[in-house]
């Protein structure tokens, strides 16, 4: 943490814990002495709507493990008793599987505004690489979670994902048997995979705690991308960042909470209100939609690649397939090395700029092209969205470092923020803003 | 050099839209001979009591689609999930709902002699299907297994296509089921001239898996009486019974959007109160 603690405890009871356990000085220094830039805009929020997501999908999962059974059997009707039996069943049920999708909503928001306002460079490529194992730990947790309430979908999806591993050149097979704990997905299968689906959150909490850690080592990055320099740039996180981060949080929930009650099931496929049945494909077996691009990316390498005017075939499409949707996750490691630019906020980086929102919509686009049959105009349009893909982050990020002239940027947080006010002829006066360490 | 790569990165954008463009272009036209897509025709959307936000079941329709279930559809349709005494939410009473039950034969035991017995159903049993079990009803029905209806509202949703699925996240639009549900009882016609319909099979553009169903036109009009004088078509016999598998799809419907508008009501009045305290806050900062 920047500056040393200023927690003072007065109680006699405080004193005694802060020489034996000081988590109150813990709590203190992180969250309510802790210095936020005090430009922060509204994006900045999203942490904090990721933290309740996670913790309200850990309550709302334990309390639906005390109906739910994992046994293929009854796994689908063990579901259906939760919501229509179990006081306020459906609600739970309908929260957790919704808020699955939000936490994907603010966690893509997260990512984007990471990318924009550069938060993966030099000195905090160790706080985004721990982003980006989170990030996969939540897509394994979402994936399994899918399954568990056994439909159609649940079904076929682990059937085609588990697949995956199966492409891996000779191990590939006994990998995924292993997973599976059988020949194909069974009861042995939803088994491994609830228990699972219980553990990985844990694991998740447990990242965030060192993401929130290296976040504290480094500070935040803010919209202008020039580090904090006096203390007049930043202020206490309690009450400023709190009393935002809460208000975000509660227009988070007013969207969560019309999916949830209004349209519970829009992001979802119907196809999962229809038990599970080894002996009937679905006409199209699609992933949850945030899934969707990566799908898109999987489909879209639908050739071998060959030793050049030989047969033989080094990568075939299925592993290509594989390789190309693991490489679009793999190449966000490498980010902070990828982009050569020293200017760290978008805002002054007028050509990168216009790719990032290339980048944003060919994302979502990409997504699109997931949930649509792989055939006719579809597959051309994969490949080129999934080429942008690739081309985004291993050619225009390293190759715009060496010739994007960026534009001038602010001197100081408190430069910024005052040529902001003086522009629109705000009358606030600078040098209220607080000590951040002696406020709260 | 500014200038010279923000041109360039102007040209890449127009070429990627145009590529895409041309790429579309070319093969839009192989779409057309390519897997058609079912269902043929969309489903026609109807207006349902419980749409919308303030969406609530009209007991009386749920009550003509019980019996339009009762007479017709579970000849060959199981209910599984619904037991009985779910029929409370139609506005039965519990003596209502006992002789409604009463009149099928369950299996129950093992007895005090160790011996399975026959009883009538209690409201506390789930609703007895019209065969022992998958195997003998597909068995009954050409090998194709009439799917239970317990869910079938919510496991039927042709797909909305864009834009369309856009607007139905703030139209709120949630009844895909019992629309296609109403249209394919309803959308039974002769197959168009040159179209072979497999045997046993009914021509049915609304169907959501090919162009004919194994279903053979269920409802016709007066099949089922009405003593509330509402008219004994299949039009109404279609829309009461899509209404009524809507409510076993999900019985907490209504209970769902009456706690949503609280919830949201709460949460629009908490989202002030936070506003004005955070603006209070930040009144002596410049950000």
């Amino acid at each position: 943490m920047s500056g040393h603690s200023t927690y003072n405890p007065t109680s006699g009871f405080g004193k005694f814990m802060d020489k034996r356990l000081p988590l109150a000085r813990l709590v203190h220094d992180s969250f309510v002495s802790y210095p936020v830039p005090r430009n922060l805009n509204a994006f900045y929020t999203f942490g904090a709507i990721l933290m309740i997501m996670l913790v309200s999908q850990i309550i709302t999962g334990v309390v639906i493990a005390m109906h739910y059974t994992a046994d293929a059997g009854i796994a689908f009707e063990s579901v259906q008793l939760l919501r229509r039996d179990v006081s306020y069943g459906g609600l739970l049920q309908n929260w957790h599987a919704v808020g699955a999708s939000m936490f994907f909503v603010a966690v893509y928001v997260h990512i984007f505004r990471g990318l924009y306002y550069g938060s993966y460079k030099e000195p905090r490529e160790v706080l985004w690489i721990l982003g980006v194992i989170i990030y996969l730990l939540m897509m394994a947790t979402a994936f399994m979670g899918y399954v568990l309430p056994w439909g159609q979908m649940s079904y076929w999806g682990a059937q085609v994902i588990t697949s995956f591993f199966s492409a891996i050149p000779l191990v590939g097979e006994t990998i995924r048997e292993y997973l599976l704990g059988g020949y194909s997905v069974g009861n042995a299968t939803l088994n491994r995979f609830f228990s699972l689906h219980y553990l990985l959150p844990f694991m998740i909490a447990g990242i965030v705690i060192l993401h929130v850690w290296t976040l504290h080592v480094t500070g935040q990055t803010n919209p202008t991308g020039v580090e904090v320099k006096s203390k007049q740039d930043v202020l206490p996180f309690t009450p400023y960042a709190t009393i935002k981060d809460a208000f975000f949080v509660v227009l988070f929930m007013m969207v969560m909470c019309y999916f949830v009650f209004f349209l519970p099931d829009y992001l979802g496929h119907a196809d999962n209100y229809i038990p599970a049945d080894p002996l009937k494909t679905p006409a199209h077996i699609v992933p949850e939609w945030y899934f969707l691009p990566f799908y898109a990316i999987l489909r879209a390498i639908d050739f071998n690649i060959v030793v050049p005017f030989t047969e033989i075939v080094l990568i075939d499409s299925k592993l290509g397939g594989v390789l190309a949707m693991f490489g679009a996750i793999v190449v966000l490691f490498f980010v902070p090395w990828l982009d050569t630019s020293d200017v760290r906020s978008t805002n002054y980086r007028p050509m990168y700029k216009i790719f990032f929102w290339l980048f944003v919509i060919n994302s979502i686009f990409l997504g699109y092209l997931g949930s649509r049959p792989a055939e006719g105009i579809w597959i051309p349009l994969m490949k080129a969205s999934t080429f942008w893909y690739f081309f985004h982050f291993l050619v225009i990020m390293p190759a715009l470092g060496f010739f994007e002239k960026p534009l001038a940027r602010p001197a100081s947080i408190t430069d910024a923020v005052l040529a902001k006010a003086s522009n629109s002829g705000a009358s606030q006066i600078e040098g209220t803003a607080a000590e951040p360490n002696t406020k709260g | 050099m500014k200038t010279l790569f923000s041109r360039l990165a102007k040209h890449a954008v127009v070429a990627v839209l145009g590529a895409s463009v041309l790429v579309g272009g070319a093969f839009a036209a192989e779409e057309d001979g390519g897997t058609p897509h079912y269902p043929l025709q969309k489903p026609r959307e109807q207006s349902w009591s419980f749409g919308g936000p303030f969406g609530h079941f009209d007991k009386g329709q749920l009550q003509r689609g019980l019996k339009v279930y009762t007479e017709v559809c579970a000849a060959c349709h199981s209910m599984n999930l619904l037991s009985y005494r779910n029929l409370e939410d139609l506005g039965y009473t519990t003596d209502q709902i006992k002789n409604y039950a009463a009149e099928y034969e369950v299996t129950d035991g093992p007895n005090e002699d160790g011996e399975m017995f026959e009883r009538p159903a209690r409201p506390t049993d789930r609703f007895k299907g019209p065969y022992a079990n998958d195997k003998e009803a597909a068995a009954a029905n050409n090998g194709a297994l009439p799917p239970d209806f317990s869910l079938l509202a919510k496991a039927r949703a042709p797909e909305r296509g864009f834009p369309t699925f856009i607007f139905d996240v703030f139209t709120a639009y949630a009844e895909n089921g019992p629309d296609y549900i109403y249209s394919l009882l309803t959308g039974y016609q002769e197959a168009p001239e040159g179209k072979e319909v497999g045997e046993g099979l009914s021509y049915n553009p609304y169907f959501i898996a090919g162009t004919a169903l194994a279903m053979a036109p269920p409802l016709s009009d007066d099949l089922v009486d009405y003593d509330d004088g509402t008219p004994q078509t299949v039009d109404q016999y279609a829309k009461d019974v899509s209404a009524f598998m809507m409510w076993a799809a999900e019985p907490g419907l209504p209970q769902r959007k009456q706690q949503g508008f609280i919830v949201l009501l709460f949460l629009a009045v908490f989202a002030g109160l936070l506003y004005f305290t955070k603006k209070k806050v930040w009144s002596d900062v410049a950000h």
